[in-house]
């Protein structure tokens, strides 16, 4: 199993991080916060066709790219790092992801291909995204694949081409798409703390959807553990360039005749927070390294989960602190990392559900042992 | 008095004077003069010398019967007990009554973009002339500063002192050419905090309080009684403005006024009061981890309601006997809503990132969460309490000073 990144994979983190840092500036960050569909249809379109970025984790044979969670990873990351906005972590990893494991190979043929490439914009919709055990409360599908119900919270909702939904059948759920102009449709757009990434509410009545695939147990858990290992690549990016400019702001900032960043008090807690982003990053690394091996099972995602989601939180409210008054204003940008390590926190699953299921884990692979 | 003489006397005299077809400051100047405007002060300056414990028959005999008090919300307490602590008889007997009356409203003009934490590191120029002091310079963070009549300021009235030797305290009308007040919008999206330019505004000499280069003694009277309120929480005190009368219209319209800016107080608090509600709602009571951390929450929030009650029967008003004890308070505080903002993201789960009309208790949740940082840096950072704590409570040797000496010598931001 990998330890570090190869040559290769920092090469794409030097080519990834230059295209965010020049499309992806703070400065459009805030002016697509303020639009309701939120991201950049020129920057999406340069993502997709110049980089291929969204078809990095899919499968060659589905017009994918055939890498894996690692090369997704240091994506997110460059993406948390710059706050991108844009319908990627809905289209790509969300939907992208459920398709592979759940699809059957004919809606894989026929849909995933336009997923890799960007042409189609898909969102997926899960009624609960707490828990994988709690999927499936809300949405029902009839066997002629009718859909009703509502999930509350859908990425992107708003602006996506296709939905991608898991449904509760008779017996099992099922996965089913839809366009989202059909009928019996209906998308309300939630105000969301975090305006960088927008939500709605999608309501299902009799919407006439296909049937694509099936979920099972083991894939659904496999589906939480690749896109919590993406999520926490995302916020620990984001916790990094807190750290650092954190850090760089308590250099610059006088008080009592002295650097900030001179108090002890300051420097140990940028040293704790330092800390805890080193361990969150192993983690997360890690647990994309497992995943990149094919390991079933492991402790490791919803342990990067859970740290990463608490390291990027916890910086994110040093990063307010250490600013003092101008941390708390609309004008300084912490509050944009801010409202997405809240946000982040709780999509897929809070840190201390993500603990409670790797001792579930744990204790599953000592009853089968 | 014993407190059923208190009582007696405050229902004959509601009895006689009080009516809601009063104006609001008429029925406050009744109250004003008899006494029951602020029973804690002292009898020469409005009060009657009252101790804590009879002070809270008045509150209760007003709360039972729904009589409109003084006005009390905003920094216009803050500037009362300075005044009162250390202003002189004239200041007391010019600005004490119509902060009491509600006439005039307050702000607080401490922090500086250069100097929060530390305030006396303060810049903003006083300059003495023949007959007034001439203020240049800039103030920043200032609660309700876009709603008041007057300011209490520190600034700098000599450069070549060491640096808390070098200040002032003023009272400044706020309104008057030389003063420019502009919002500043916050993370919540409220704009309660302001920037306030003083360009050649004019302070009259009577208007120094405790003396020339004496305004860092006031100005830690004015901390102190800062963070008590935060240990203590908001007071309810003002009636149900529902009732029919004149008197209940007015303090009706002038608390929408001066509410204006702490609408988001309660979130910045951190809402512990929902959580028991909140949890039982969403089943989430059922998780034992839940549980643990609400407990957690329960005792951090009665110990320090116990705590600021244990401490405030302690003392008397007006300044005196004014402990660090407070910078306790505050801290704990701070950590409370911290607390509460973990506990309500956990029992929200990811319905806690929306904010809109679906949102949990119609967006409160939600504003809870990003109000909640503001506690740990108003009124004074953690940082600075834990500073204080540890070196005037604990008595732990003083950090190295950096900023001795003459204070135009003393490295500052922008230079
Ligand atoms: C909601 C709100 C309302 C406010 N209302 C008012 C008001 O009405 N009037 C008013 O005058 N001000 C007001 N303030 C300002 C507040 O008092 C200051 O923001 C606060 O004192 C911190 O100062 P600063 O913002 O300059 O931060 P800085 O002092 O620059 O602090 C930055 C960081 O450095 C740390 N630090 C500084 N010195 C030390 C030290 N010696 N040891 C360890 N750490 C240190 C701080 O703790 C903080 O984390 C308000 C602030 C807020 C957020």
């Amino acid at each position: 199993m990998q330890t570090v990144l190869s040559e290769d994979q920092e090469q794409f983190k030097h080519v990834v991080q230059r295209f965010f840092d020049t499309h992806s500036t703070t400065t459009a960050v805030r002016k697509l916060a303020e639009t309701e569909t939120g991201f950049d249809p020129l920057v999406w379109a340069q993502l997709s066709e110049t980089l291929g970025l969204p078809g990095t984790h899919l499968s060659e044979q589905y017009g994918g790219h055939g890498f894996g969670p690692v090369e997704l990873g240091i994506i997110l990351e460059e993406m948390g790092r710059t706050l991108y906005c844009g319908p990627f972590f809905s289209s790509a990893v969300m939907a992208g992801y459920a398709l592979e494991l759940f699809g059957d190979d004919a809606a894989k043929i026929e849909r995933l291909p336009q997923i890799a490439d960007g042409s189609i914009r898909a969102t997926l919709i899960l009624d609960d995204l707490n828990h994988p055990s709690r999927v499936g409360g809300l949405i029902k599908a009839t066997p002629a694949g009718a859909l009703t119900g509502s999930a509350p919270i859908v990425l992107d909702g708003c602006s996506a081409d296709v939905f991608i939904i898991v449904a509760q059948e008779d017996s099992g759920l099922g996965l089913f798409a839809l366009a989202s102009k059909a009928q019996g449709v209906e998308v309300a757009a939630q105000d969301s703390i975090d305006m960088t990434r927008k939500v709605a509410r999608v309501t299902l009545n009799q919407a006439a959807g296909t049937r694509v695939g099936s979920v099972s147990p083991q894939d659904l858990n496999r589906f939480w553990d690749l896109t919590s290992v993406a999520l926490a690549h995302e916020m620990i990016g984001g916790a990094a360039r807190l750290l650092d400019e954190t850090v760089e702001y308590t250099k610059g900032r006088y008080q009592f005749g002295r650097p900030i960043g001179s108090f002890q008090a300051l420097k140990h807690r940028c040293a704790d927070l330092l800390m805890s982003l080193e361990f969150a990053k192993a983690a997360t690394h890690h647990a994309g390294f497992c995943l990149a091996a094919n390991a079933q099972e492991t402790i490791y995602p919803s342990m990067a989960k859970a740290m990463a989601a608490d390291c990027f939180m916890d910086m994110a409210r040093a990063a307010i602190q250490l600013r003092g008054g101008i941390g708390f204003t609309w004008e300084n940008d912490t509050h944009l990392w801010f409202k997405r390590a809240k946000c982040d926190e709780v999509l897929l699953g809070a840190p201390y559900q993500h603990r409670a299921r790797m001792i579930d884990i744990l204790q599953e692979a000592q009853d089968v042992a | 008095m014993s407190h059923d003489q208190i009582r007696a006397e405050l229902e004959a005299f509601l009895d006689a004077e009080f009516s809601p077809d009063l104006s609001l400051v008429e029925w406050r100047k009744r109250l004003l003069a008899a006494g029951w405007a602020a029973p804690l002060w002292p009898a020469a300056y409005f009060g009657r010398d009252f101790s804590q414990a009879e002070a809270l028959v008045v509150s209760q005999v007003f709360a039972e019967r729904q009589i409109v008090g003084a006005a009390q919300v905003g920094p216009r307490r803050l500037a009362a007990e300075t005044i009162l602590a250390h202003g002189t008889s004239e200041q007391k007997l010019r600005y004490l009554p119509k902060i009491l009356t509600g006439e005039h409203a307050w702000c607080q003009l401490f922090s500086e973009p250069g100097s929060g934490s530390d305030l006396a590191g303060a810049s903003t120029r006083a300059e003495r002339k023949a007959d007034h002091w001439l203020i240049n310079g800039q103030k920043v963070w200032n609660t309700s500063a876009h709603h008041a009549d007057f300011g209490i300021l520190v600034a700098r009235s000599n450069w070549d002192l060491p640096k808390h030797q070098g200040l002032s305290y003023f009272l400044i009308d706020m309104r008057q050419p030389g003063v420019e007040v502009r919002p500043l919008k916050q993370m919540n999206g409220h704009a309660s905090f302001n920037e306030v330019f003083l360009t050649d505004a004019r302070v009259p000499l009577d208007d120094l309080v405790g003396g020339e280069g004496k305004g860092w003694a006031v100005a830690t009277t004015t901390l102190s009684i800062e963070r008590q309120g935060f240990a203590r929480g908001r007071s309810q005190g003002a009636p149900a403005a529902a009732s029919a009368g004149r008197v209940y219209e007015e303090l009706a319209r002038e608390l929408e006024i001066d509410n204006e800016p702490y609408t988001w107080y309660p979130q910045r608090e951190g809402r512990p009061d929902l959580i028991m509600q909140r949890a039982q709602d969403t089943g989430a009571i059922e998780n034992d981890v839940v549980r643990q951390e609400i407990a957690k929450l329960i005792c951090l929030t009665e110990a320090a309601r116990i705590s600021a009650n244990q401490v405030s029967a302690h003392q008397k008003s007006g300044g005196q006997g004014v402990l660090p004890a407070g910078s306790i308070g505050k801290l704990g505080a701070s950590v409370i809503a911290r607390h509460a903002a973990h506990v309500h993201t956990m029992i929200s789960g990811a319905s806690a990132m929306l904010s809109g009309p679906d949102s949990a208790a119609d967006g409160v949740i939600a504003e809870t969460l990003i109000s909640v940082p503001a506690i740990s840096i108003a009124g004074g950072t953690d940082e600075i309490q834990r500073n204080i704590i540890a070196e005037r409570v604990l008595g732990m040797p003083k950090e190295q000073r950096m900023d001795t000496g003459p204070f135009r010598d003393i490295p500052r931001n922008g230079q």
